[in-house]
């Protein structure tokens, strides 16, 4: 028998257009699997010769989800090359807005792209799992999603200036103060977002026990994971500096400088795919990314810090690691980490409701041009971003490198379908159970491929089975 | 508009079918802005000299089957004029669609974004598509002034810049190079503009400019804001000689 070539294309409910392809081996196991992304935005490229003052507002066009991460690492990196450090209420203002984006981008993640498997089931109607069906047979559920996300957006907006595509965040600071009114509205809704993240804890809670094959299956295997992390221990999303760990919590480079990412990350390129995939250099050698494969996102974030620091999202987190340890590998517990940050988020924003220095007035450093290169980075949503400029005298792009969440998880979400598809996989023949739970098991980092690619749309899935020389055996599709 | 003094307007002249007075010497322009009509512009700036480029104040001249520009358009006894047709409002978007064409005007991050004229035109015409093909100009932006910023592909050619410095400023640092597409503006006979002794960093180009091609150096998105309306108010601040030592004439 020949080598056969399973291929799911496109994949539905993540951010952008991928396909899956499966290569099955003479026994009609399968071999090795690939997420190719077959998307194109090159941001990189046409940055060049823009000024830098552009950037927050150009790459916050990357991705109508989380353009708050782009606006973000773009004004860190601009504030770098200003040589500044911006105005603390400034600082916090961008913190808040983080919590905003994190809060909402994993509501839209867990609510209107996961639940409808975790709560109607993989092996559920294809026509109606999905959000609507969601909204059909739990509508209360589908309702607090709506809510949690709408609140996230309205923490975005009155902090950006926009829902999507804000454009009060830039190199120096932010535009404008923050004012008491402004704060009224979001501290007059956070105790019913609280609730609302903590309701949704307890409702993966009871679900979770469906899930014990999943759990095994997803991606569970040993990972370096990389984030921010504070000093000491407690859990970052804007601020400070990287530590990566082993799967064993050891930790492998502690607090380093964003700015030093290119001493610890390679970047491969890959001929079926835009997508690059970053790897921890100290691991590789030779031309196979693999052994230097490295998780980053909410599952990397909780894995890395000891603790979040606010009391209930601590709860959580305690609960979690007697459950599943204190390392969860299992990328089905993207879900569950997820839920605790949206929790940890409302705990966070209630507090800085309470910070006058967020009212300050003295939101922005103005300076020239004091360095031809700076480093931004934070925690997007998916995981740990880095925006890297170099720029002329003038303030003029030369040269931009993204490294995007997504893009780190390559390495980690091709492993996660190949084991899936091992457990799942049942002969050279497509089951609706495995290519179910591929997909979803690609769903579970939540990846975004406008981000890290540099393109638009949404992803229906096509599944082809290829033989070797190419001759199209099988093929199923979603829309 | 500054008050007029002297002899009462005179010249009869209809606009949209409704008799107006004007004075001797007045453009329609003038006129038409005095009683209340609305003539969309953009090259044109009050304090400055009439250059007529942008043709998006055409009007329909009765006994006349070419389109006149209102703003150099001197006004003479019984002339009728419409401002306001279907056809002037496709000739006018034609006209804007053709600048977006022509340029790389991106709203979406552009600095001059909510106070753009070449926006609120596109919105005041209806542009929603543009039906030409886009040129996408590849012209390298001039930052190399210490406070302000040059992005040709956001110019119109409007000459406002090149008219405030010479004609207000007294400066003459901007002029037009080369011609049709391949007109821009340059500084300085063409050199970098930071390197133009002869700027003075008064900004009044910046300040006059209806897009995003002059701004202030460092402004993020939608953060520049104009103020043509500079020129009229120094024009009329120097005719009434706000500047002179008025303590020396007590």
């Amino acid at each position: 028998m020949h080598d056969i070539h399973h291929t799911i294309d496109p994949v539905t409910r993540i951010e952008g257009h991928a396909k899956i392809t499966l290569r099955l081996d003479d026994a009609g196991e399968v071999a090795d699997a690939r997420f190719h992304v077959t998307e194109f935005r090159g941001f990189e490229e046409f940055c060049k010769g823009r000024p830098l003052a552009e950037m927050p507002g150009i790459t916050a066009r990357t991705c109508g989800i989380c353009p708050v991460s782009h606006l973000l690492a773009a004004s860190k990196a601009g504030d770098a090359i200003l040589g500044v450090t911006p105005p603390p209420a400034a600082l916090r203002q961008r913190r808040l807005l983080n919590l905003g984006q994190i809060l909402q981008s994993h509501s839209l993640s867990f609510f209107h792209l996961s639940a409808p498997d975790l709560l109607l089931g993989m092996d559920h109607d294809p026509a109606t799992r999905n959000v609507f069906g969601l909204m059909q047979a739990e509508p209360e559920i589908a309702k607090r999603g709506i809510r949690m996300r709408q609140f996230g957006q309205e923490v975005i907006r009155s902090v950006s200036g926009r829902r999507v595509h804000g454009h009060q965040i830039v190199p120096g600071g932010v535009t404008e103060a923050f004012t008491t009114e402004q704060r009224d509205v979001i501290a007059a809704d956070i105790d019913e977002i609280l609730s609302a993240a903590e309701a949704t804890l307890e409702l993966l809670d009871s679900v979770s026990g469906r899930f014990d094959r999943e759990l095994a299956s997803f991606g569970a295997f040993p990972s370096l994971y990389l984030s921010h992390v504070q000093p000491d221990g407690t859990w970052e999303h804007v601020d400070g500096r990287l530590t990566m760990i082993d799967h064993d919590g050891s930790v492998v480079l502690n607090q380093f400088d964003p700015a030093d990412y290119r001493e610890h990350l390679g970047e491969a390129g890959k001929s079926d795919s835009y997508l690059k995939s970053p790897y921890y250099r100290a691991r590789v050698d030779g031309d196979d990314p693999r052994p230097g494969m490295y998780r980053v996102g909410p599952l990397a974030r909780i894995n890395i810090a000891e603790r979040f620091g606010t009391p209930i999202a601590d709860q959580g987190l305690a609960d979690f690691r007697e459950r599943y340890g204190r390392i969860a590998s299992s990328a089905f517990l993207y879900h569950h980490a997820r839920v605790l940050e949206v929790i940890a988020c409302a705990e966070r924003i209630a507090a800085l409701m309470d910070d006058p220095v967020l009212l300050d007035t003295r939101v922005r450093a103005q300076a020239g041009i004091n360095a031809n290169r700076g480093v931004g980075a934070s925690e997007a949503p998916r995981g740990l971003l880095i925006h890297d400029y170099e720029v002329d005298d003038d303030g003029l792009i030369t040269a931009m490198n993204l490294i995007i969440a997504t893009g780190q998880n390559d390495l980690a979400m091709n492993a996660t379908i190949l084991s899936i598809a091992k457990e799942f996989g049942d002969g050279p023949e497509l089951t609706d159970g495995m290519l179910n739970r591929i997909e979803a098991g690609v769903r579970a980092y939540a990846p975004c491929l406008s981000c890290s690619t540099h393109a638009i749309g949404q992803m229906p899935m096509k599944v082809q089975l290829l033989a070797p020389d190419g001759e199209l055996l099988q093929e199923g599709r979603r829309d | 508009m500054r008050p007029r003094t002297g002899p009462r307007p005179n010249v009869p002249v209809t606009i949209d079918g409704v008799e107006h007075q004007a004075y001797e010497g007045e453009t329609l322009l003038e006129l038409a802005r005095r009683v209340g009509v609305r003539i969309p512009t953009l090259c044109h700036l009050e304090g400055l000299s009439v250059y007529g480029g942008c043709r998006l104040c055409v009007v329909e001249v009765a006994g006349d089957r070419r389109l006149s520009p209102a703003c150099a358009l001197e006004v003479t006894a019984e002339l009728e004029v419409t401002t306001q047709s279907w056809d002037l409002h496709e000739h006018r978007r034609r006209i804007v669609e053709l600048l977006f064409a022509e340029g790389d005007h991106v709203c979406a991050f552009c600095v001059s974004s909510g106070s753009c004229e070449l926006q609120d035109l596109a919105t005041e015409h209806d542009v929603d598509h543009i039906h030409y093909d886009f040129a996408h100009p590849d012209q390298a932006v001039d930052a190399s002034h210490p406070k302000y910023s040059l992005d040709r592909n956001r110019c119109v050619l409007c000459t406002r810049c090149v008219r405030v410095c010479d004609e207000v400023e007294g400066a003459h640092v901007w002029d037009m190079a080369m011609r049709g597409s391949q007109g821009r503006i340059v500084a300085g006979m063409d050199q970098p503009w930071g390197e133009v002794a002869d700027c003075t960093w008064c900004g009044k180009c910046v300040l006059v400019c209806p897009t995003g091609a002059l701004s202030f150096k460092g402004r993020a998105t939608s953060e520049m804001v104009h103020d043509p309306d500079v020129v009229a108010f120094l024009a009329a601040a120097r005719e009434d000689g706000e500047w002179l030592d008025r303590k020396a004439d007590a």
